[in-house]
This record gives structure tokens, sequence and C-alpha cells, in this order.
């Protein structure tokens, strides 16, 4: 019965699994300048993010707390990493691209500008296969447009 | 019924008359279906007869002055009535043909619950519910003021018993709506006990059977509750058709649900009168082909047999105990002794979502969440929720041996 689940590699990369296992800035910010909370419903997925913005605009640190399952754990550790250092209008369109590379596993746009930081979101491109797993992989990017927006509270329904 | 001896029982036979099972799935796996606690698979019977209808016996009921309607009528008749012997009814008009469960109980909750009941009165459920039998009660609490008390369960699983008595002690209690087998741990609740408690205590009991009324024999009378609900696609029937049954002395008392026609004697402007029971609680066209199917589904499971089923999935239980509690890191939710096919579970190195995802390339279908029972999730502080797999009369030992493998390997994989 080996090989049972080989081909969900694509899915659970190793570097997915292994920031679901050890997430990346999983931690509070104290003094952060802008938080959210992002909830899933359906399946009780559900994280706190926190942003800490330097006096010229850009993501001095981005942390996160919550429970979830890999993907969703894997998704806020990575962007967490990406979105540091960079402006909040760079984060918001790194935002989309990846939405719309979650959804349908490519990216059009993602040649013009931002291209390292598409590369490293890239393992989670697998999840379009799965549209009941789509939701797991974006919350965490709801919740930072809602952060950045001032609107505290996003769902990924 | 009781002449269908568990020798008789066939799964592999019994399977053939579910044309989904023999329905290729992506990558070539067969389907194992894991989730009949959702909602069932139906077998040809069922799906023929909706369909005979449909093609041969169809036009609204109750209504027209020809032949075809009446046809209609005899049909969707029959179905209360071969409803009423399934659940050992005192009289076909005890059954009320509702969309589901969930309608039965809001029905009980709003006519019953504000028409009926006694201003001050509480209703008592229990941690072990489904949303359904929850937030009806929450809603009348709030439209009402009366209180909602909940009954406690163990850490096995079970309803504790002491608890129940002592929240019915005051005699303050109008309602006691309990399930008779819960959704997620399994456990089967003893609701002659329960009914006995709560009618000393001068309390009625709902039941909501919508997963015990598939898996074994229901005698309304026997149990002696007051009402009790079931769903028509949980057994193996269609969807958009479910089961409240009542004493006709608390239907007759009960003021209606829904307005509109069907459920009046007569109407002016000025004021309309109720028509009796059941037809008072069946406002506007019924689930016409549903209730076809629905009566076919019964007869299918009553061929078999409800002692023949019960004695199949009590084999399954007994199997699934052994097979999964073989699985490193699995932990069972629910160790009551009394148990049906339904077993949800936490394994330590995977999240339920993913979980699912990997079984489902193994050809398993699982339910994964928190199953609409979210209070008895935090009661054991699962808050991720769980991983369900639930069995029907087609379900087979090698399915359970694949799902405790795949979970075996499915740990590995996430480790």
């Amino acid at each position: 019965m080996s090989g049972l689940f080989d081909d969900l590699r694509d899915l659970y990369q190793e570097v997915i699994l292994d920031h679901g296992r050890k997430p990346r800035n999983f931690r509070r910010l104290e003094d952060a300048d802008a938080t959210a909370r992002g909830d899933n419903p359906m399946c009780g997925d559900r994280i706190e993010l926190f942003v800490k913005m330097t006096p010229d605009g850009h993501i001095a640190d981005a942390a996160f707390q919550g429970r979830g399952c890999a993907i969703s754990t894997a998704s806020a550790s990575l962007m967490t990493e990406t979105v540091k250092g960079k402006t909040a209008e760079e984060a918001k369109e790194l935002g989309a691209r990846f939405r719309e590379l979650a959804m349908t596993g490519t990216c059009p746009d993602c040649g013009a500008g931002l291209a390292e930081e598409m590369e490293r979101l890239a393992p989670l491109s697998g999840v379009h296969e799965f549209p009941s797993r789509v939701k797991c992989a974006t919350l965490a990017w709801h919740t930072l447009n809602a952060a950045l927006d001032g609107t505290k509270e996003a769902s990924s329904e | 019924m009781d002449t269908l001896a568990p020798v008789a029982f066939d799964v592999a036979r019994i399977r053939q008359d579910f044309p989904i099972l023999s329905q290729p799935q992506a990558r070539g796996r067969p389907l194992v279906f894991l989730d009949s606690g959702a909602s069932a698979q139906k077998p040809r019977a069922v799906i023929d007869a909706m369909v005979r209808c449909m093609e041969t016996a169809y036009a609204n009921v109750h209504r027209g002055a020809y032949r075809l309607s009446e046809l209609a009528t005899e049909s969707y008749e029959a179905a209360r009535a071969a409803t009423a012997r399934f659940v050992h009814a005192a009289d076909p008009r005890e059954i009320v043909f509702t969309r589901n469960s969930t309608e039965a109980m809001n029905l009980v909750a709003h006519s019953w619950g504000r028409g009926v009941m006694e201003p001050g009165q509480a209703v008592l459920i229990s941690e072990l519910e489904h949303h359904a039998n929850i937030v009806p009660w929450q809603m009348l609490r709030d439209d009402k003021g009366n209180e909602l008390r909940v009954c406690r369960v163990t850490d096995s699983g079970e309803l504790d018993m002491d608890d129940l008595g002592r929240k019915l002690a005051d005699g303050k209690v109008g309602l006691v709506a309990l399930a008779h087998m819960s959704n997620v741990l399994g456990t089967v609740t003893p609701v002659e006990r329960i009914v006995a408690l709560a009618h000393a205590h001068g309390a009625r009991v709902l039941l909501d059977g919508s997963q015990a009324a598939v898996h074994r024999s229901v005698d309304v009378q026997a149990i002696g509750c007051d009402f009790y609900c079931f769903t028509g696609h949980k057994l193996y029937g269609p969807t958009g058709i479910g089961i409240l049954w009542a004493k006709l002395e608390h239907l007759d008392r009960m003021p209606p649900f829904l307005g509109g026609g069907d459920m009046i004697s007569s109407v002016t402007f000025e004021k309309s009168e109720w028509a009796p029971a059941p037809a008072k609680f069946e406002a506007g066209t019924p689930p016409i082909i549903e209730a076809v199917g629905l009566h076919a589904a019964i007869d299918y499971v009553t061929a078999i047999g409800m002692p023949a089923i019960e004695a199949h999935e009590r084999s399954l239980v007994d199997h699934a105990m052994g097979a999964l509690s073989e699985v490193p890191g699995l932990m069972l939710l629910g160790r009551a002794q009394d148990r049906g096919g339904v077993f949800a579970f936490a394994l330590d190195a995977a999240h339920p979502h993913d979980l699912a995802t990997l079984l489902d390339r193994a050809g398993i279908a699982v339910r994964a969440g928190r199953h609409c029972a979210e209070p008895l999730h935090a009661r054991f502080g699962l808050e991720n929720g769980t991983t369900r797999a639930s069995f029907g009369l087609y379900t087979t030992k090698e399915e359970i041996d694949l799902l405790a493998r795949a979970l075996t390997e499915a740990r590995e994989f996430f480790r």
C-alpha cells in the first residue's frame, strides 16, 4: 500500500509540511500597529495576525497565532516571511496574486515584479486542485488585507 | 420483521442495489463511502420508485378531482402509513411530513414550544446534540425568555444520567429534547429510561432520531416519547423529506407552523380555520415524489429487516473498534457501551481537514470538522474538530480495514 498518497506530494510539498509543523513567526507582537482576526467558520480555522510598520510605511514585522490545518498554517507562516520589508501596497498586491495562484494554479501577472516573492509562495499552488481547501490557503491573506485596511476581521467563507 | 436472521444479511448482494457504489472514482479507485451519517447513498429501488412516480402517477395531491391526482394522493398517504408502521405509531395521522429533521424540531419549538408549553418552563437538551437540536431551543429562549438547560456528557461520551436527574428535579422542565443517537460519538442514549425520568418530573420528551432510525428498529410507543423525528436522506431515501411523529393529543393542541394552502378547513379574510393534523402542519404542496422515495426506502430496509441491519452494524462497530484502536496516535472520541456505526477521531499528527484530503485520495469519503456539534467538540477540547467515519448497511469490514491502513499511512505522511 506504499504510495497511497504519493500524488499528494504536489499539495503537501516538504516546505508546506515543514511550515505546517514548525510555523515561522508564530507569536504575538505586543507592539503591533495593525492586527486582525481571520475566521473560517466552516472548519474552525482561526488566526490572529499582527503587523508592525516602519515609519516610512514598510512592514517591519509580521506574526500570527491561531489554529488550523497544515495548509492554512503553512500559508500564514510563508506569508509572514514574505511580506516583511514590503509596503502595504506591495503586500496587498502579493495577496491578490496569491489568491489567483491558489484558485487557478497559475499567475499570469507574476512575471512583473515581486517574482522572487511569488516564487516562495509557489509551493502552495497545488491547492487549486482541491476547491474545498483553497480557503485554507487564502485565510491568512484575507486577514492581512483586513489588518492593513483596519477592518479587523476577515472570513474566508 | 424479526424473522430475518443476521445470517441472511449478504452485504455483497446489498451493495449491488446501490448504483453509485460501482461507479468508478478518480484514479480508478473504488468508492469507499464512509459518510453515510451525513447522508446515505440511494438504492435502485428508491431511484426507480421516484422515476416511476414522475413517469406514471404524478400530479398534485389532495386537490385534483381526477384520476392522476387521486393516484398521487394515494401514494402520498401510503407513504405516511408506511412511515407510521416503520416507527410503530398508533395512527398514520401522527406522522407529519417535513423537509428534514431540522424542520421537524423547529416545528415543535415553534408550535408546541410557543403555543403549548407553559410560560416559564425550561427546555433540557444535552452536550451531545446536533445544532438542529440546540439552535431552535435557543431561538425559543430568546423569544420567550424560558430557560435552556444542558445535560452533561461523561468522558466516555454517554449522557450523565445523574445530571439529567438533577436538572429535572425541580419539576420546571417542560421538554427534554435529546438525540436518540449521537452523530459524533455514536452513543445510543437510554431513551426508555430518559422518558420514564422525564415523565415522572412532568416533562415531555422529543427524540432526534436522525441517526438512530437508520440503525435500529424504532418503536415510539414502546419508547413512550412524545415527539420523534428523523430524516429521509439518511435512511437511503431522498433529500427534502423528514418526519415528525407526535402523539395526536399533542398535534391537536399545537397551533400551525406554516400557513398556506392545504392546512386549512376554511379561509375568509377575517379568519381561517385549521385542518386537523397532520394536514394542519403541511402547508403548501408537500414533497410528493420524495414521499414516494421515502416509502420505497422504508420498504427496502424493512425487507432486509432492521434487526438484520442492526446486527450487521454491530459487527462493523466491533470490527472498527479493533481496527481503529491499532492505528498509532489515533484518539477515538466516545467510548459508549451502547453505540452505533459512527466514529469520530483525532490523529495526533494531522489536522482533520488534511486527513480528509488524504483519505479522499485513497477513495475514502469521510467528513471533517465539527459535524454540526460545535459545543460537543468544545466539551472535549477539540476546537479543530474531528474526522468522522460513519457506516451504512452497505459498509464492509474490508472498507474499515482500508480506512485503518490509510490512517496509519497518513500519520507517516505528516510526521
